[in-house]
């Protein structure tokens, strides 16, 4: 809770100076795959941790239940109560923020985004990249930029894990207009842990993103296989019917 | 239709079996349209069990509550009310609660409740749902125990909700379940079956 | 369906007569199901008709269990979405069914009429069909517009944003259409309201109504085959047409098929993606409409993107919807542009099969253009495809009177 607390203070603290968010740092950078498990319920349950530990305090995820994660994520109540339910009190209550939308707007200049459906309308690969993508910048007033995101209000809510790290760019002029193109990153500040073990916190955290934005998407595969199957027995008599009265027709 | 060299019996199985598996998938399209009708994770979030505190309340005070969009009764029954529960019994129609789905099991009891002071039930008429009216005062020339009254159609129940015999209501108001959390606390809507 | 046909067989009962004496039952379904009679060697071509039909069901059923959940308000909708998608028990499922249906709907309907193209089912006697059809398609359009609006996400709103703008190029009357269309200012509450009635009654109603008359045009003159032959002409001696065959039990047990395998590809995109890749599910609508910020790159769903890519492809407001407009109406005039005697491309000349072979890839390159923006290369591509679209069918009356055809048979081609 401590650290929850200090993190969000951080962020308040250096956002308040926030002003304008249109900030070209250069041309679009790849991304990178994320590379999740869907089916892992190990990795959704850390990422469900770290999402409710390191997001929930400014970021809702208004369309889903706490008692769906439950189901869906082999959590008893308790282990909800306990470890995830820092702005609930009941299971059956959807991820809501205790930040009222007016602070939010002092603190960051925009709202937080919902991020119920973020996977869905922005894709795993752009959340694994925007979390890895944060690096110092002296000119943002908030101390660091993004590669993925440039000029994100959000501040690098995870520097306690990944550390800090800079972002070296190549510049490049072209009929006069010097473009600069993110190149690579180097490590400036450690975290506490290390690239490998931070990639893996940031695809869990991601997973847990793209399992909420569509909580069905197992049940629907299953389901759907049945379906399939039932399909190719009822097409299988359906055939031998229709040959059977084409017999007639010569 | 049927030509030489038909095998009308294979026609005749083929036409059942496409008509079976047919009908089957017919009835597994169904059932998830049916199933949509079901009250929503929203309906049932809303419809969660709610709290009552009862610490405060005195003697002969009630108090409503809203659950599930239905009015719920919490009467602190006096000594006095609950002493003329058994001076009326043979104008009640189901006296000892005989109707299983009226309340809970620990609520099958002269008292109709879990503790003998209070009692829990809906305030939904079992005539035609509309919500009776308290009228605790006794009125002996009426044949009036105290109880409650539903405008609508003059049904009459006693102090523990039970129908009186010729009033249209059939059956006794319903306890829905509940449980004491602590002492001077009520969860209306859950119970752990033993009250 | 057995059962009827046996029914309708036997002597008359008591019931059956007491039904017939008032109502129409046998004679209806001797004329349009066990005595309707078409051309035995229909093809693949030919199920498209009726697995429009089953997608309209489809579309109309699962709408129904929407309409139970969804709410047609700029604050309530884009949730009530998401309620339906996750509150709401199996609501994913209706609601998948509901969003890939649209999509099927225009796959099947524009395979549907490229078969009319294929074996010259508009040509007389069919031209009624072929225009009510036609109205259908443009029912199915709007039908498909105003629905695409209700989900309230941010393509929802910046597409009808866009297409609703259009409007605003007619001279005079425009800026003030657009208003009307609207009912306000911008995009709004009272613009969603009134879709939402337009999607769920007032188009669904027009909609079965003119898909009841284009049966009942087809099954006055009957169904064209493959041959482009008049199956009427040789009857036997009960006159039946010789290669005509029952709709009931010969058709039907052979639609049934081709449903089955309908449903397989259907399932397939409902349970396995649904967005297909962000065809039929457009990314940015997950996020809720924003008057203030428009999307990225905007493109409408992919069964508009042919007619927006010929909108493009003219560097004027009032020109390019011209020619959209022109663009969407112009098959409608098919009867009397072809010249050709001749209805089937199988004994056509090389001079349709050319035309029609350059129709479907301008058409299939305008859908794909219309998705990319509209910048370099992909801009002179579109001014390419949109000349070939419109050449096809304003040479068709010369290129269609000179083309040599070959004879004609008497009967269809048939191989059991």
């Amino acid at each position: 809770m401590l650290r929850r607390e200090l993190t969000r203070g951080l962020a308040a603290a250096g956002l308040v100076l926030f002003c304008a968010s249109g900030f070209a740092a250069g041309a679009k950078v790849e991304l990178e795959s994320a590379d999740i498990d869907p089916g892992n319920v190990n990795s959704l349950q850390r990422g469900a941790g770290n999402f409710m530990n390191y997001c929930s305090g400014c970021h809702s995820a208004q369309y889903v239940r706490y008692s769906t994660i439950g189901k869906h994520l082999e959590l008893s109540d308790e282990d909800m109560i306990e470890n995830l339910m820092f702005n609930a009190e009941k299971t059956f209550e959807t991820i809501n923020i205790n930040m009222q939308a007016e602070s939010a707007e002092r603190w960051f200049g925009v709202q937080p985004p919902d991020l119920s459906l973020l996977a869905r309308s922005r894709g795993a690969d752009y959340i694994y990249s925007f979390l890895k993508g944060f690096y110092v910048d002296p000119d943002h007033p908030n101390g660091t930029n993004n590669t993925v995101l440039a000029g994100t209000a959000m501040p690098h809510v995870l520097w306690e894990k990944q550390g800090f790290q800079r972002a070296v760019f190549t510049e490049e002029t072209i009929d006069g207009v010097t473009r600069s193109t993110f190149d690579r990153f180097e490590p400036y500040i450690p975290g506490e842990l290390d690239a490998e073990a931070y990639d893996e916190f940031v695809r869990d955290t991601t997973n847990f993103l793209v399992y909420i934005a569509e909580p069905i998407r197992s049940e629907r595969i299953q389901l759907g296989i049945w379906v399939m199957i039932y399909l190719l027995i009822f097409f299988i008599v359906a055939l031998m019917l229709k040959k059977e009265i084409w017999k007639d027709v010569k | 239709m049927s030509e030489e060299g038909v095998d009308n019996n294979r026609r005749h199985f083929l036409g059942i079996a496409t008509g079976v598996v047919g009908a089957a998938g017919a009835i597994g399209v169904a059932v998830p349209f049916l199933a949509s009708l079901k009250p929503s994770a929203r309906a049932q979030a809303l419809g969660a069990p709610v709290e009552v505190s009862v610490g405060t309340m005195q003697p002969g005070e009630m108090v409503r509550v809203v659950w599930r969009g239905k009015v719920v009764y919490v009467l602190k029954r006096s000594a006095d009310m609950l002493g003329r529960l058994d001076t009326n019994i043979d104008q009640l129609r189901d006296p000892d609660s005989l109707v299983a789905e009226q309340q809970p099991e620990y609520a099958v009891n002269p008292t109709r409740s879990v503790k003998p002071e209070f009692l829990v039930v809906e305030g939904v008429c079992t005539h035609l749902g509309c919500a009776p009216l308290m009228d605790f005062e006794v009125r002996p020339e009426e044949n009036w125990n105290g109880g409650f009254f539903c405008p609508c159609h003059g049904s009459r129940f006693d102090l523990a909700g039970r129908v009186h015999k010729g009033v249209p209501a059939p059956t006794n108001l319903r306890v829905p379940p509940y449980r004491f959390v602590r002492d001077d606390l009520i969860l209306i809507g859950q119970d752990t079956g033993a009250g | 369906m057995a059962r009827v046909e046996a029914e309708v067989g036997k002597p008359k009962g008591g019931l059956m007569n007491w039904i017939d004496a008032r109502f129409p039952f046998t004679k209806t379904m001797k004329y349009h199901v066990t005595e309707y009679y078409a051309s035995k060697n229909l093809n693949i071509w030919y199920v498209f008709g009726v697995l429009s039909f089953v997608v309209l069901i489809i579309q109309i059923v699962t709408g129904i269990f929407l309409t139970m959940n969804y709410k047609p308000s700029a604050t309530e909708a884009f949730a009530s979405v998401e309620y339906i998608m996750r509150d709401v028990e199996w609501g994913w499922l209706i609601r998948y069914m509901h969003s890939t249906g649209a999509s099927f709907f225009f796959v099947v309907v524009y395979l549907h009429m490229f078969r009319a193209m294929l074996y010259g089912s508009y040509q007389k006697p069919r031209e009624l069909i072929w225009i009510i059809g036609m109205l259908i398609l443009l029912v199915l359009m709007a039908e498909a517009f105003a629905g695409y609006l209700l989900p309230w996400g941010q393509m929802s709103y910046w597409g009808a944003q866009v297409i609703i703008s259009l409007f605003g190029a007619i001279p005079v009357v425009g800026d003030g259409l657009v208003e009307y269309i609207r009912g306000d200012y911008s995009i709004s509450d009272i613009t969603l309201n009134r879709f939402f009635a337009l999607h769920v009654i007032a188009l669904p109603l027009a909609l079965v109504g003119l898909v009841f008359v284009h049966i009942v045009a087809l099954h006055e003159v009957g169904s064209n085959n493959p041959d482009g032959v008049e199956i009427k002409q040789k009857k036997d001696e009960n006159g039946v047409p010789l290669d005509g065959v029952a709709f009931h039990p010969y058709h039907t047990s052979k639609d049934l098929v081709a449903i089955i395998i309908f449903l397989m590809v259907f399932s397939a995109v409902v349970f396995f993606a649904p967005e297909m890749g962000g065809f039929f599910l457009e990314h940015a609508n997950f996020d809720p409409a924003n008057p203030g910020v428009t999307p990225e790159h905007i493109a409408p769903v992919w069964y508009f993107t042919p007619y927006y890519a010929i909108l493009r492809a003219v560097p004027d407001k009032f020109w390019g919807f011209f020619l959209f407009g022109v663009s969407v109406i112009l098959p409608m005039f098919l009867p009397w542009l072809d010249r050709c005697r001749v209805r089937s491309i199988r004994y056509r000349g090389w001079m349709y099969k050319t035309a029609l072979t350059l129709f479907v890839i301008s058409f299939v390159l305008l859908g794909w253009l219309g998705l990319q923006p509209a910048e370099g290369i992909y801009v002179t591509l579109t001014r390419i495809a949109t000349v070939v679209y419109f050449a096809f069918f304003l040479l068709m009356p010369y290129y269609t009177s000179i083309d040599k055809t070959k004879p004609v048979p008497e009967r269809v081609i048939y191989n059991a």
